[in-house]
Parts: structure tokens; C-alpha cells; sequence
């Protein structure tokens, strides 16, 4: 569905199912150079089972107009209008890597507002080389290459009938990257992540559990990335619930039924 | 499989898309000779059916054996993904009837493997569908034949007998201009000499009955996705585009953004067609691929080995392969296939000097070169293909293929080269002897 947001046309993917106002929602945030797409079957599986799904394309992404988020900060005020747009008063809120981030910062602003935080794929500080950061901005392509590489963890990925993650990884990202001409949504969104410094105290204003999806072969946020939001939920008394998947970085496609058990629980889905 | 660098083309013909069996610790891929698969739930079934969760419900649909196969192939052409087909034939009409109805419109090249032509040219106007035929190094004719109604644009990476050879990078920038995805068969060339994505195709097909398989026992086809067309922002594909009653009123191109075609072809055309592949021969295909490259090799050497004799031999008045400068592809062979022009590979076609009879004499000679309808093998193959494999084009047609009277296709398979140059020697001398 296409939803005004900030006066820009912005879409959310909502699962096969139209919108209704009397379920609980959930909002799913992609990462870097991705799209709703990354949600495929775990949206669809939440739509059909209670919840209002709403897998959006970031800013400047894909099908949503206006500008790429430069900061964490701006992600999760666009999150935040998304939901005030809709008139949703409260929602769950799962992200995935970059996405991550923007949930976590969205989650912090919004209070009471967010009933979970679900972060896939997650770490903080979440640091990105200067040699990537340099190759997203002047060499796309090559730097595609070496995030998948470092974000996939298998030659034999289980998500279904002849699907290679590899070559599907790459696909989107081209399309995502080319998507928009005039800002390159790879360079600004991996600026983002690695310039993004209120993660602890973010954490510490979320009032809701908190589930981390974690990849155990993950290489661009390790386990022991995550660490430092682990403990400072811990610290700060919100259920933190931690569940290792045997994957890398793209833990939905990866390890799709593993994500989603874990969403399913933490949301507390039958 | 974490690492520092894409895994390479050797590796992941023997790797891509299985694991050790986490059930038994086969290290072979298993075969699961099973049309069903047991649900965990009532809850887990329905998720299956509504692309919920990831997993396999019926083996017309998808089986674990043959998605390793179909993970395989994307993997080495560089894909998103690909779905298995009961033949060759059955994965061009799978993508045929995929991306368009009654009303469309195809441009192909005129150098097609006979059986394509056969069934874009009498079987799918039955249905409808209209082709255009072009010569495939012929790009204004390409883009003449493109009208309102045209849904693809299809070509072989080498052509079939002629070795004409694609310019893939200008045909697909040709159809992208008009916002039409290119398909093309690869069949001849496999994903080890030429990668066709990566040139600018966006559909690829193989008869895997050929190479990919390579042991002459099994009938089988794929179709690899590169996930580069924009069915959304070309307009003229309502069927990825719109919603589908006949599945959950799924919108394909929302659902995957890049996987649109995949998930229609699957979910519409191997349910409803139901033209799929057996995993037994997904199995024997796997067989095959994994010494792809290997024996690829093979292939090239001792073809260049033959073209060599047979262009200096005096009953030969033609060699139809890119290694000769004078052939038409040459230059393109050079700078598209693997190795240059070695790389359009081991099935060629050549004329002998003297009439049919003299033709069949050199068939009827050979003792090592088998006289039946594949290329592919292991094994050396020999055909005349105007009057097998051919038979139904019109003589202009045949023109138009390259092909003439007296042409003699061989498909080089993988024996000493000294023994199947002997054999050709032999069976030369009775066709002089047959004059």
C-alpha cells in the first residue's frame, strides 16, 4: 500500500492482506541497499496470522519517494510518521540491520508507542571499514560483492524451491542502488550505521522486551557486536530475549523459518 | 562458507546449493524420490501453500533434490534462482507462456535449434503467439521486428548448427530500449563459456539433456532468472505485475522484487503445465555438473584439434566454426565466449565436397562418431541435420540456419583425439571412394 508520509508517497508492503485498523501492528525495516522484499515470507506469515503487516521501503528506496535516510535518526522519524500517518497508536517494530538501528532509535522515541523491538541482525556500534565505506560510495559494484560475501554464510541456503541467495542478494541491490539516481542509498545508508552514537542511550529509553535474532556465522554484525545493547537492556530491566540463528547477516533468507519462530514467540503468536 | 572472496566457478559446480545431508550425513546430494512431503502442522501446511515459509509440499512443485540442481545452475550463471523443467523444450515454453498470452509477440533469431523453431513457429501461433524471425547478427532487422505487442526478444548464445554467435550486449540493450527482456538459450556454450547475465541477458535456458548433464542419459531443462528486468517499470507484463486470482491474488512483482518471474513460472506454470523434472534426473544432471568444467576442457581440445584436420583436409570445402578467421562469428566469439574462440565450443558443422550420397557414405563410415539426434555427450555424436533435426524448415529456412545439403554437424565428445581424428579420416576416404 501506498501511505503519505511527511508528504512524500511512501510504500509498505502489507503481506497479502489489507490494512485493518483493529489488529496490532507490526513495522519491518530493511537494511542497507534493500527493500521490503528481504521480509518476504515472515510477512506474509505475520499478515495471515492476526497482524497488520507493514514492510516498508525506506525514503528514497525502491517504491517510496523522498529522500534516503542520512542518519539513524532520520529512519526512525520517518517510522514514527508512518505510524502518526496511519493513525496507528501502537506498533512492534522489527529491523533488520541498519533497519535494526532505526527501530531501536524509533522504539526510544516513540516510548509506550512501541509494544517490541525486534532486532535481526544487530550490532553497536555498527562500525563499516573505510575501505567499504569508500567502495559504496566510488565502486558500488565491488563493495556489493564484499558484503555478500561477508553476509552469507552457506552454499546451501534453505529458502525453498531453487532460490540462490547469493545471486538474489546482489540482484536487489543493484535494483535498490539504481532505483535512485540521485542519491546512492548504499554510500548514505552505510554513513548512517557507522556515524550513528546514540545507541546506548537509545536502548536505555526502550520500555519494551526486546528480542535480538542473532547470526551465529554472521561477519558484518557479529554475536559479540550485539554485546553492548544486550547488556544495556539488561541494565536498564527490559526482557531481553536472544535467540542464534546458523547463519550469517541475511538471517530471513538464510535461515527464514528460524526468524521467524523467533519473531512468532516474541510477538506471541499461536 | 564464510571467506573473503565470491566463491569460483570449479567450486560451486561441485558445491552450490547442498550440504552434507543434516539427516544422515550423506555427503552425495540424496535423492528424494517422493511426490509429497509430510506437514508438521495443520498450521505449517497452510503456511507452505500461502508462501509463508520456506519448504516443499508436492515434487510437481518443488523437490529437495531438484532444487539443488536449480540452486546449482543459478549459482553458475549468476542468478537469483531457476526452475527445473522436464526438458529443454519445456523450460522455453515454460518462459514463453509465463510472460505472455494470445495476442503477443516474439522476435528470434532465424539460427535456432529446430525443435525451438518448431515451437515458436507452428505450435505457439496456435496459441496465439506470433514470432518474427531475424538473423541474429542482423540488429536493425531486430529492431524492425519489434512492434506494440512484442514480449521478448530470443536468441541462442551460439547458434545451432551455424555457430552464429549473439551479440548479447547490443540485442539486450536493443530490447531494454523497448522494455523487453532478452531470452536466450545457452545451451551450446553452458554457464562455463559464456555467462549471458552477465552480458546483459535476463532469462537464460539450457537443455540440460546436453553438457550440463553430459552423459547422454537424461532428458532435462532449466530456466535461470537473472533478476535484472524491471517487469514494473516496463509496463507490459501485467501478469508479474497485476494481481493474480489464480494464486492468493498475489501481485508477483510486489511479493519479490527481483524474483517476480521466478515465482510465477513456479507457482502458475509448473503447477499448472506441470512440465517439471524428476528428481532422478535432477540427480543424474548433478552428476554431470559437477565435472562441468573438466570436461568442457576436453571438449575444446580436442575440437580444436578437429577443426584443425578437417580445414586442412581436401573433401572439406567448409568448417563452421568460430576457430576460422573467416567464419562470421569470429570476432565475436573472440571477445565474448571463455578462451576466445575456442569457447563457442564442441558442436560444429562442416561440408563435405561431392553429393548426399557421398554424405551418407562419410555418416554410414564412422565407427567412433554415433549417428543419432544429440549433442552434448561424452561421447562423439554425428548428424546430418538436414534431413533429421531440420527436416521440417524450408529450404530458404535452412539457408537462413546456415545449414546446407551436405552439412555434417559433430558434437566432439571426450575421447583421444588421435582416435576420433582416425575415425573421421576413414570415413572421409569412403566418401571419396563413394563418388
Amino acid at each position: 500500500m501506498f501511505i503519505d508520509v511527511n508528504g512524500y508517497r511512501s510504500y509498505a508492503y502489507t503481506g497479502g492482506k489489507d490494512f485493518n485498523p483493529a489488529q496490532p501492528t507490526v513495522v519491518l525495516v530493511h537494511g542497507v541497499l534493500c527493500d521490503h522484499s528481504v521480509w518476504l515470507l515472515q510477512s506474509r506469515y505475520l499478515a495471515h496470522h492476526g497482524w497488520n503487516v507493514l514492510a516498508v521501503d525506506l525514503p528514497g528506496h525502491c517504491k517510496s519517494e523522498g529522500t534516503p535516510p542520512a542518519s539513524v535518526q532520520q529512519g526512525a522519524a520517518f517510522v514514527q510518521g508512518l505510524m502518526d500517518a496511519l493513525g496507528i497508536q501502537q506498533a512492534a517494530l522489527v529491523g533488520h540491520s541498519f533497519g535494526s538501528l532505526i527501530c531501536l532509535q524509533a522504539a526510544a522515541d516513540l516510548g509506550k508507542r512501541a509494544t517490541h523491538l525486534a532486532l535481526v541482525g544487530t550490532a553497536y556500534p555498527m562500525k563499516v571499514s573505510q575501505a567499504l565505506l569508500d567502495a559504496s560510495r566510488d565502486t558500488p559494484d565491488t563493495a556489493l560483492h564484499m558484503t555478500n560475501v561477508f553476509s552469507r554464510a552457506t552454499l546451501a541456503p534453505p529458502s525453498g524451491a531453487g532460490s540462490w541467495v547469493f545471486g538474489a542478494s546482489m540482484a536487489l541491490g543493484k535494483r535498490v542502488l539504481a532505483s535512485n539516481p540521485e542519491v546512492n542509498v548504499f554510500y548514505t545508508g552505510f554513513q548512517a550505521c557507522n556515524s550513528y552514537d546514540q545507541g546506548l542511550q537509545a536502548m536505555a529509553a526502550v520500555t519494551c522486551p526486546v528480542l535480538m535474532v542473532l547470526g551465529e556465522a554472521d561477519q558484518m554484525t557479529t554475536p559479540k557486536g550485539a554485546q553492548p545493547l544486550i547488556e544495556q537492556a539488561q541494565s536498564s530491566g527490559v526482557a531481553v530475549h536472544i535467540n542464534r540463528v546458523p547463519n550469517g547477516h541475511h538471517q530471513m533468507s538464510e535461515s527464514p523459518d528460524e526468524t521467524l519462530d523467533a519473531l512468532k514467540a516474541f510477538l506471541r503468536i499461536a | 562458507m564464510s571467506g573473503y572472496a565470491d566463491p569460483h566457478f570449479d567450486t560451486l559446480a561441485l558445491h552450490a546449493g547442498s550440504q552434507p545431508d543434516p539427516a544422515t550425513g550423506a555427503r552425495a546430494v540424496p535423492i528424494h524420490l517422493t511426490t509429497s512431503f509430510v506437514f508438521e502442522s495443520s498450521d505449517q501446511a497452510a503456511s507452505l501453500f500461502n508462501l509463508e515459509r520456506a519448504g516443499h509440499v508436492y515434487s510437481r512443485i518443488s523437490n529437495p533434490t531438484t532444487a539443488v540442481f536449480e540452486q546449482r545452475i543459478a549459482a553458475l550463471e549468476g542468478g537469483i534462482g531457476a526452475i527445473a523443467t522436464a526438458s529443454g523444450q519445456a523450460a522455453l515454453h515454460l518462459s514463453v507462456a509465463t510472460l505472455m498470452g494470445a495476442g503477443s509477440h516474439i522476435v528470434a533469431s532465424s539460427a535456432l535449434y529446430g525443435g525451438s523453431h518448431n515451437l515458436l513457429h507452428y505450435t505457439m501461433r496456435r496459441f496465439g503467439i506470433e514470432t518474427t524471425f531475424v538473423h541474429p547478427n542482423d540488429t536493425d532487422a531486430w529492431r524492425s521486428a519489434i512492434r506494440p505487442n512484442t514480449r521478448l526478444l530470443f536468441g541462442e548464445t551460439v547458434g545451432n548448427p551455424g555457430l552464429d554467435v549473439l551479440d548479447i550486449p547490443v540485442i539486450s540493450h536493443l530490447a531494454h530500449e523497448h522494455g523487453l527482456p532478452l531470452l536466450v538459450d545457452a545451451t551450446l556454450s553452458t554457464p562455463y563459456l559464456m555467462q549471458p547475465l552477465s552480458l546483459g541477458a535476463d532469462l537464460v535456458y539450457h537443455s540440460a539433456t546436453k553438457f550440463l548433464s553430459g552423459h547422454g542419459t537424461v532428458i532435462g531443462g532449466v530456466v535461470v532468472d537473472g533478476g535484472s528486468f524491471d517487469w514494473e517499470k516496463s509496463g507490459k507484463f501485467p501478469e508479474l505485475t497485476e494481481r493474480y486470482e489464480g494464486f492468493h491474488n498475489m501481485v508477483f512483482s510486489e511479493e519479490s522484487t527481483v524474483g517476480a518471474f521466478l515465482l510465477r513460472a513456479r507457482r502458475e506454470g509448473l503447477r499448472d503445465f506441470g512440465a517439471c523434472l524428476s528428481p532422478h534426473s535432477a540427480w543424474l544432471i548433478l552428476q554431470g555438473m559437477e565435472t562441468l568444467p573438466l570436461r568442457m576442457e576436453r571438449h575444446l581440445s580436442n575440437t580444436e584439434k578437429i577443426v584443425e584436420f578437417l580445414a586442412a583436409h581436401p573433401m572439406v570445402s567448409r568448417v563452421g566454426h568460430p576457430l576460422i578467421d573467416s567464419h562470421p562469428s569470429h570476432a565475436l566469439a573472440q571477445k565474448l565466449l571463455r578462451g576466445g574462440a575456442r569457447g563457442a565450443g564442441s558442436v560444429f558443422s562442416f561440408d563435405i565436397r561431392g553429393t548426399r550420397s557421398q554424405g551418407r557414405a562419410f555418416i554410414e563410415a564412422l565407427k567412433l562418431f554415433s549417428h543419432l539426434a544429440n549433442v552434448g555427450d561424452s561421447k562423439s555424436l554425428v548428424i546430418h541435420p538436414a534431413s533429421t533435426t531440420h527436416f521440417r524448415m524450408s529450404d530458404e529456412a535452412l539457408t537462413s540456419a546456415g545449414i546446407g545439403a551436405g552439412t555434417i554437424r559433430l558434437s566432439v565428445g571426450l575421447e583421444d583425439p588421435t582416435d576420433l581424428i582416425d575415425d573421421l579420416k576413414r570415413a572421409l576416404r569412403a566418401a571419396e571412394k563413394a563418388a
